[in-house]
């Protein structure tokens, strides 16, 4: 039962090539996955991985999802480097929305150009206020992040459920749970005229470059990762432990938030109940995959995106459950933390 | 209130069971210095799998729950492979296992969306089921709540009458002790993990054979989850656990009967009330810290590597 014993140095190699050998592992037991369900493993990676990016819709559609993932990722990254563990994303993302998409509905028919910003100011002030509650607790009273941040997504899908019940839902919209359709002053601006890509994609990439500056050149981020790597260090150094909490706590939840409002001012262009197909939980898996690096991450939520996109299309083609999404994910941040476990040890020589 | 409450007390108790199975084996493993966040997953997949079992054999709970304790013990095994074998990050391989668990529970309950099962009738307690009031609603329950009394009874034997209960704290407190001894401190842990597994699964099959026997997706909403934060409620005690999980089964039952109790509440945020009573629990037990360093087993998290 042990196979592995410690390596005298990390090892570099490993570091950057566990997300590709992940990847391999994940494909080769989806491979033996379709072969059991009876389909052929070639045709359905063709369907999955290929057939999506065929038409110009379909790389729309790969920027689409991959823009959520990527901005909720970047953010999640900064805790994660200090051992900040933010997994109610999900639960951010839904109250930035709630935030965002309230702002829509009261203000959208006005017309007026201030409504989208005031959207987005809006969405990223509630996440940061979801964020901020799990950081007030562990601060104040050592509850662990990990249980309230997740709490706390229940907690919002809840509410979330309640508004489109009840205040916030279509008074003509046959008793859907779901909101009016926004007007167009409160959607971003499509890029191109026939696909659904739009001018959110904007702030996703000046996200990418902000976070990938304040990592390469900010003070505050190399506390954060002596925080993480090595706490007594950083006390010793005199780091305020509690001022990286609450950090990392508050830009995860804002980029979530952001990333909820691109949805709603966006592709799903209302409040409904399903305005993110687990965007905050899948974040997390794009983060360690791109190595808590900003510009690994677009890689990493480029895939991940890919692998959405491939569920819906093994859905329409392959009359498979879009579950199947959830299966590749488990499945591809299982072999990833297996594989990292080879950076810092090697397979055991046997001696006996 | 006074109609109310065989009703109120007989659903705690239903309402709690679920939420001992899972908080049970998840005390078990994390005694052993292995936190498995994956209890969420274990219980869909023992969900569906005690679903899945009882529908095509049509022989309900009695076939269901061992199909559920199987399912969830694979899947831990699953997570011991990475978490202890490969000593990979056990927070992460818990989430790991809790996205693979929804996704496979819903990718094979595809088949039986809206499909029902029979359930379980009460059995009455002789003598103890006539006590007025209280009778009817402690003592007529079906035969999975009792098993889950004679389950706590056995965890709380095990962990402080036993040699196997004092081996899985020692490998839990000082693993490198333990190992220098010769204590076997993986295959140990494997097995603790493991019969989380199985609890969690037993837990989920529950779920969906008995308490609401019908395939829904996503069906545990959450419970593995607060069964995990209640193991931090209980400070790893077998005892405060059993008062949590009926704490919770309350709270989680209340919903359902405020109406009756003229609490006008929308539905949707008294579904919230669990959640937000989580929260309030790990504040109130975390603030004080040296209670809970003094009950932590020390090695809690740590992966182990001879």
């Amino acid at each position: 039962m042990h196979l592995l014993e410690p390596r005298a140095q990390p090892s570099q190699l490993m570091r950057w090539t566990a997300p590709l050998i992940a990847i391999a592992a994940t494909l080769l037991v989806g491979s033996v996955l379709f072969w059991a369900l009876g389909k052929s493993p070639l045709d359905s990676f063709h369907v999955f991985f290929v057939e999506p990016l065929t038409t110009g819709y379909g790389w729309s559609e790969l920027l689409i999802k991959a823009c959520p993932l990527i901005l909720i990722a970047q953010g999640l990254a900064i805790g994660f480097k200090a051992r900040i563990y933010n997994i109610g994303a999900e639960g951010q993302l839904i109250v930035g929305a709630l935030f965002g998409g309230g702002i829509g509905i009261a203000y959208g028919e006005t017309g007026a150009a201030w409504v989208l910003p005031a959207m987005v100011v809006a969405g990223a002030i509630g996440g940061a206020l979801w964020g901020a509650i799990p950081a007030l607790l562990k601060t104040r009273f050592n509850a662990e992040e990990t249980l309230t941040t997740l709490m706390l997504t229940y907690v919002a899908s809840h509410l979330l459920s309640y508004m489109m019940h009840g205040p916030w839902r279509d008074p003509e919209g046959m008793n859907f749970p779901q909101s009016i359709l926004f007007d167009d002053a409160a959607l971003f601006g499509l890029l191109v005229e026939g696909f659904r890509i739009n001018s959110s994609l904007w702030i996703v990439i000046f996200a990418v470059l902000a976070f990938w500056l304040f990592n390469a050149r900010s003070f505050l981020a190399y506390r954060l990762e002596v925080g993480g790597l090595a706490p007594a260090a950083a006390r010793y150094a005199g780091f305020p432990a509690k001022q990286t909490v609450w950090f990392s706590l508050v830009i995860s939840g804002l980029t979530a938030g952001l990333a909820g409002v691109g949805e709603v001012a966006g592709p799903v262009g209302q409040l409904n109940l399903n305005i993110s197909p687990g965007y905050g939980f899948a974040a997390i898996i794009v983060a360690y995959l791109g190595r808590l690096h900003p510009l690994g991450i677009v890689l990493a939520g480029t895939l991940m995106a890919l692998i959405y996109l491939g569920g819906e299309a093994a859905q329409l083609s392959l009359q498979m459950p879009a579950a199947i999404t959830g299966i590749f994910q488990g499945m591809l941040l299982f072999f990833l933390l297996g594989a990292d476990a080879f950076i810092d040890n090697r397979l055991r020589r046997r001696a006996r | 209130m006074l109609d109310y409450l065989p009703l109120i007390l007989a659903g705690t108790l239903a309402a709690a069971t679920p939420l001992i199975f899972a908080g049970l084996g998840e005390l078990v493993a994390e005694r052993s210095g292995v936190i498995n966040l994956g209890v969420e997953g274990m219980m869909l997949i023992g969900a569906i799998a005690g679903f899945a079992a009882a529908a095509e054999t049509g022989y309900g709970a009695v076939i269901g729950l061992p199909a559920g304790a199987l399912a969830g013990a694979a899947a831990a095994a699953i997570f011991g492979f990475f978490a202890l074998s490969l000593t990979a990050n056990q927070a992460a391989c818990g989430l790991a296992l809790t996205i693979f668990g929804i996704g496979l529970s819903a990718f094979i309950g595809q088949h039986y969306v809206s499909y029902s099962l029979p359930g379980l009738q009460p059995i009455a307690i002789p003598l103890l089921s006539d006590i007025p009031l209280l009778g009817p609603a402690l003592f007529r329950q079906d035969w999975v709540v009792y098993l889950s009394l004679i389950a706590f009874a056995l965890v709380a034997w095990t962990l402080t009458k036993t040699r196997l209960g004092l081996l899985l704290k020692a490998v839990g407190e000082a693993p490198e002790a333990a190992h220098a001894i010769g204590y076997p401190v993986i295959a140990i842990r494997y097995g603790a993990v493991i019969f989380g597994g199985a609890m969690a699964g037993i837990a989920g099959a529950y779920l969906a054979t008995v308490y609401t026997p019908l395939w829904v997706q996503n069906m545990s909403a959450g419970r593995g989850w607060i069964a995990v934060a209640l193991v931090v409620f209980a400070t790893w005690k077998p005892t405060r656990l059993m008062l949590g999980a009926y704490l919770f089964g309350f709270v989680t039952i209340l919903q359902f009967h405020a109406q009756g109790l003229g609490i006008s509440v929308p539905v949707q945020l008294l579904a919230a009330l669990p959640y937000l009573a989580t929260i309030v629990v790990l504040v109130l037990i975390s603030r004080d810290r040296k209670l809970l360093q003094l009950n932590l087993p020390a090695s809690l998290g740590k992966p182990f590597l001879p």
